[in-house]
């Protein structure tokens, strides 16, 4: 036997941070496999691309600060975030974008805030805004689902579409967005947006192939798989459950109010929700924990904050989607938020902390 | 409010607090054991104090045999609750031992050779509770030593007694037998076995503090207790058993008042403030053991537990006992493991013991050893610490719905601003955010450290405060006393003065009395100057006051001219003698001395008065010399023996050889225009010369001035006065010194004129050289 000094309490319930991490990535696996059904390889390709820069990128910076690295690299956090700059970028951005998104998120986001835990913003968000503010051109360079693109995307081509630019048959990657008709398909969003300041009503933008016959043709689905994904979180209590029904609701509240005000020039709720990343968003990203509000009060709040900054941003700001900037202020605000949304503490009255 | 508590009670809905955890339980491991009765261990170690509070008295002396139950240790203050001997035996030693805390400390302990007899001391037990007033029963809760056996260990007596004013009426009693630690059965047990006992407990606490409803409250896994306990109380109406849902910690205090009643406890406050007093079922035990049968708390359940043992059960445990005899007695001899941790109580807030000889004490519940299997987190020695992620399980877990995470931000920094604004002081240590933790962060041990600091840091600033009021007040009565001092004498001083200003015969008689004094103290002070004058003599005051030394010196002068004029008188008879009698050697001495005087004379008149002072006391020596220094070959040993002496005092005083050589060259001077005329003296004492002459200059070396003038007179050649003269010279030096002293004062003050001669003399005689 032996006797020595060891603090209680004496038992753990055995969770580790890099199990968390990968249980996160185990549950964007329907999202992805949805993503890869009406979208092709391009996203796979971006994460394969993504996860391994994040890997050296992490194993780099890890040296130089002389930190354990066979503890730190396989905590998941960095191939997580790697996992969510792919499943962000368009299906068929050149490599570079997805190594230059990544070196960022994970050298200048993360490891030079401090590494996992200090920092301040989502790098994998962090990474996405930068790209899509510095290579507006190829960020917007959104793939149509498959059935609606003439050309023949198997891997070898998408890759190597990714890898030069053109495909096999030696389209462009304009060309191979161009549809049947002549015209450049963009996404539900991007095209909505565009409609809608030409002057189109909705229910005119969406007799668009690209809407399909719900939503959003192809997105509806990915979005409903990461929705799955993050109702099993839930369920494994890996992510609380404040943050995406907040943001969800929010999100409901605010396009059902400009619904009901103005049908023919505002989205359904329904579009909101499954149309562009809003239940990745809601899901994977808000519930980042390092870069959110810790406490129940505040998660809700970064919630129904992050909801309304989506709505605003889709509707009247310059970007079709708004998630990755809504997450990004949100971080921002998340430590005043902490710092207002304490919870009186057993035996301490109301106003009294 | 109190009816709708009970009434929800009633109806089995209850409250619901904040977080909690459903660690692994292991209950199963001992729950279905009866508690086992132990064979006495060989040795006890009772530790003086196992409660919260002070030590006591110590009642016993090493070497004494006690029996059982009788007291170890008085209580002299309601704080101290005495311990007892648990059974008969020797007192073999009273010194420090490690004890049961989670630091490994050591702490006075008595150690207790058990004698096996175990012998009662004499008992009275109570057959009727009823017949004991109030204060009794309490003094008998105190006597026993009874203190709260759930882990705070509170004295018992404290938390019983309603009389105490300026506290409220009782509401609820609460009996705690929740015992939600996911390893420990000893409530669990006790509640089966001693049901009816623990009831009769209640009772007695009833009857002190008159509740207005009692509940037991268990958790939901003890179906056994539960209903024992339910049995027991079916026919008290007072009574509820309520069956809580089990969750960590329903057990902690302030939750079971939360999941109870829905109050929470205000921070910093008691449970009493809000009516509510809650006692552990074991303590309700050991309160009727105490009362009825006047047994005190000796013994307890103790759960030894876990998956390293082989057989592990609840046993009658005596107070003192080692856990290394509670492991033998549940054979824990297979466990190979040396990393092998023990805990004592359960594995949420339990502590590892540093020490098999860790002794069992009334707070004591359980001894946990565990299995690397069921606790793998137990047996890592170093920390798997990795950064905070914020995910906030552990705020969701929070009993107290504190933010464990910004706590251990604020903890590593040491902000204990920021510590005390979240409010760690509400933390109970229960262990759940760490146990939830992800990132594996010993949280409960860092908030630990942090309390221990601001803990300290109070003190300190206390120590500060009473120090600063202290120095504040003493600055304060020092400057009041000043002011007070200063008013007095102002006061004091107006009041003289008035009383002298008064024209009333007092007053003038006063005046005329001072004056008088004053006058006294003149007349008295002249008078002593003169009595000092007359006093003063020129042979005991060498250090003269400049208007007695005028006096002094016309008498010396005088009694110089004296002796000079007798010299005179005598030298002119001898010096007839001498140049008669030329060849005996007899003679040599006396015809020296004949020849300085001659000497003496025949230099000037200044000269001469120095050399009559020297002469003086030369003539004196002479004549006691000349006398022993009958023939030549003694007087020749003599001189060596005395230039011995005085080469050693000429050494030591320069002052006094300065003078002597400078007397010594004036008397050479004059000898050599002596030796002139005493030539023909000289051939008898040749014989002597050399041996003297090579002593002398030998022995002289250091000091050079005695030097050159012994060679003047080797010079001048005239042995037998040479060896006489350094006899008479340094003789006087030597022998006495006071004498000299005034020579060398007369000598300096009359030479001070010749100053300028004699330097030039001494420069002179190296050159006669």
């Amino acid at each position: 036997m032996a006797f020595w000094i060891a603090s209680s309490p004496h038992n753990h319930n055995h969770t580790k941070t890099p199990n968390l991490m990968r249980l996160v990535m185990y549950a964007t696996l329907p999202g992805v496999l949805a993503q890869w059904y009406f979208f092709g390889w391009g996203n796979l390709i971006h994460i394969s691309l993504a996860m391994a820069t994040a890997l050296i990128c992490e194993f780099t910076v890890l040296s130089l600060r002389k930190k354990p690295i066979s503890h730190e690299l396989f905590d998941g956090s960095a191939l997580l975030a790697a996992l969510l700059i792919g499943i962000c970028l368009p299906a068929l951005a050149p490599w570079w974008i997805s190594v230059i998104g990544t070196i960022f998120a994970i050298v200048i986001a993360k490891q030079l805030y401090g590494g996992l835990g200090h920092n301040p913003f989502n790098p994998a968000m962090a990474g996405y805004v930068m790209l899509l503010v510095s290579f507006p051109l190829q960020m917007t360079l959104w793939q149509p689902p498959l059935s609606l693109v003439a050309v023949d995307l198997n891997f070898t081509n998408t890759l190597y579409t990714i890898l030069t630019g053109f495909s096999v048959e030696g389209y462009s990657v304009e060309q191979i967005r161009t549809s049947i008709d002549g015209l450049t398909m963009a996404t539900p969003l991007d095209t909505l947006k565009t409609n809608t300041s030409l002057g189109l009503t909705v229910f005119e933008s969406i007799k668009n192939p690209i809407f399909g016959d719900n939503f959003a043709l192809g997105w509806e689905w990915i979005n409903a798989g990461f929705l799955l994904g993050g109702l099993f979180l839930i369920a494994k209590k890996a992510i609380p459950w404040q943050t995406p029904i907040s943001f969800l609701l929010s999100l409901f509240i605010c396009s059902f109010i400009g619904y009901s005000l103005s049908p023919d020039s505002s989205a359904s709720t329904m579009f909101h929700w499954f149309s562009g990343a809003t239940m990745l968003g809601a899901f994977f990203i808000l519930t980042d924990p390092v870069s959110g509000a810790t406490s129940n009060k505040g998660r809700i709040i970064v919630g129904l904050l992050a909801g309304l900054l989506v709505y605003l941003i889709r509707t009247a700001g310059g970007y079709p989607d708004g998630v990755a900037f809504a997450v990004l202020l949100c971080n921002m605000s998340a430590p005043l938020i902490d710092q207002y949304t304490r919870p009186r503490t057993y035996g301490h009255l109301k106003g009294d902390k | 409010m109190v009816e709708s508590v009970v009434e929800r009670i009633t109806r089995g809905h209850f409250w619901d607090f904040h977080g909690g955890i459903h660690p692994p339980e292991q209950k199963f491991l001992t729950s279905n054991k009866p508690i086992k009765q132990l064979s006495l261990p060989k040795q006890l170690i009772i530790p003086l104090q196992q409660h919260i509070g002070q030590e006591g008295d110590l009642l016993v002396s090493i070497g004494e045999h006690v029996l059982k139950g009788q007291a170890l240790t008085l209580s002299t203050n309601p704080m101290v609750v005495p311990i007892h001997a648990p059974t008969s035996g020797t007192i073999s030693a009273i010194k420090m031992s490690v004890i049961a805390h989670p630091s490994g400390l050591s702490q006075l302990c008595i150690i207790f050779d058990v004698d096996g007899d175990d012998r009662w001391r004499k008992r009275e037990v109570c057959h009727d509770i009823e017949l004991l007033a109030n204060h009794q029963i309490i003094e008998k809760i105190a006597n026993a030593g009874i203190a709260g056996m759930g882990g705070a260990g509170f004295p018992t007596h404290i938390k019983v007694n309603s009389k105490v004013s300026s506290k409220p009426d009782i509401n609820f009693l609460i009996i705690n037998g929740v015992e939600c630690e996911p390893y420990i059965t000893a409530d669990d047990l006790l509640m089966m076995e001693q049901s009816n006992a623990i009831v009769d407990g209640i009772k007695i606490l009833d009857k002190l503090l008159t509740p207005a409803f009692i509940f037991i409250a268990i958790e939901n896994n003890k179906p056994k207790a539960i209903k024992a306990l339910q049995q027991a109380t079916a026919k008290i109406e007072k009574i509820k058993v309520c069956v809580v849902p089990t969750k960590y910690p329903a057990g902690g205090e302030k939750q079971l008042i939360q999941i109870l009643t829905g109050k929470e406890v205000t921070s910093g406050q008691l449970p009493i403030h809000a009516g509510i007093v809650m006692q552990n079922v074991a303590t309700c035990f050991a309160i009727n053991e105490a009362v009825r049968h006047d047994t005190p708390l000796i013994r307890r359940v103790v759960t030894v537990t876990g998956q390293a043992l082989d057989k592990p059960q609840n046993v009658w445990a005596l107070i003192g006992t080692p856990i290394n005899f509670l492991l033998e007695q549940c054979s824990v001899q297979h466990i190979k493991n040396e990393k092998q941790p023990v805990i004592m109580g359960g594995p949420m807030m339990g502590f590892s013991v540093s020490s098999e000889l860790v002794p069992v004490v009334k707070t004591s519940n359980c001894i946990l050893v565990p299995s690397k299997v069921e606790m793998p987190s137990a047996f890592e020695k170093e920390s798997k610490e990795v950064e905070c992620i914020r995910c906030g399980q552990c705020s969701d877990v929070c009993p107290s719905q504190l933010l464990p995470q910004e706590l251990q931000w604020s903890a590593k920094a040491k902000d204990h601003a920021q510590l005390k604004k979240l409010n760690l002081s509400d933390c109970i240590d229960c262990g759940a955010c760490a146990y939830v933790c992800p990132s594996q962060i010993p949280l409960v041990h860092y908030y630990r450290i942090a309390k221990a600091e601001i803990l300290e840091q109070q003190q300190l600033d206390l120590k500060a405060e009473k120090a600063k009021t202290r120095f504040e007040a003493r600055k304060l009565r020092l400057e009041k006393e000043k002011v007070a001092r200063h008013e007095k004498q102002k006061k004091a001083a107006a009041a003289r003065k008035a009383a002298m200003n008064k024209a009333t015969p007092e007053a003038t008689g006063a005046k005329s009395a001072v004056a008088a004094a004053l006058a006294r103290v003149k007349a008295k002070k002249a008078s002593k100057d003169q009595v000092q004058e007359q006093t003063n003599t020129p042979d005991s005051q060498t250090n003269l006051s400049s208007d007695v030394a005028d006096d002094q010196k016309s008498q010396v002068s005088a009694a110089i001219a004296r002796a000079k004029a007798k010299k005179k008188l005598k030298a002119e008879a001898t010096n007839t003698l001498s140049s008669d009698n030329n060849d005996a050697n007899k003679i040599v001495d006396a015809l020296e001395t004949k020849s300085t005087v001659t000497l003496q004379a025949s230099v000037d008149d200044k000269k001469a008065k120095i050399a009559v002072a020297i002469a003086k006391a030369k003539a004196k020596k002479l004549n006691k010399t000349n006398d022993a220094a009958a023939d030549t070959n003694k007087v020749t040993k003599h001189t060596l023996a005395v230039n011995m002496d005085a080469k050693k005092v000429v050494n030591i005083e320069d002052k006094k050889v300065k003078i002597a050589a400078a007397i010594a060259k004036v008397k050479s001077k004059a000898l050599a225009k002596a030796n002139k005329v005493n030539k023909e003296t000289d051939d008898t004492s040749r014989i002597n010369y050399p041996v003297t002459n090579n002593e002398t200059q030998s022995k002289y070396k250091p000091a050079e001035l005695v030097q050159t003038e012994q060679e003047d007179i080797a010079v001048s050649d005239s042995t037998g006065n040479s060896k006489n003269k350094n006899i008479t010279e340094s003789k006087p030096i030597i022998s006495i010194d006071k004498k000299a002293k005034i020579i060398a004062a007369i000598a300096k003050a009359k030479a001070k004129n010749k100053l300028k001669e004699i330097s030039l003399v001494e420069k002179n005689n190296p050159d006669n050289v």
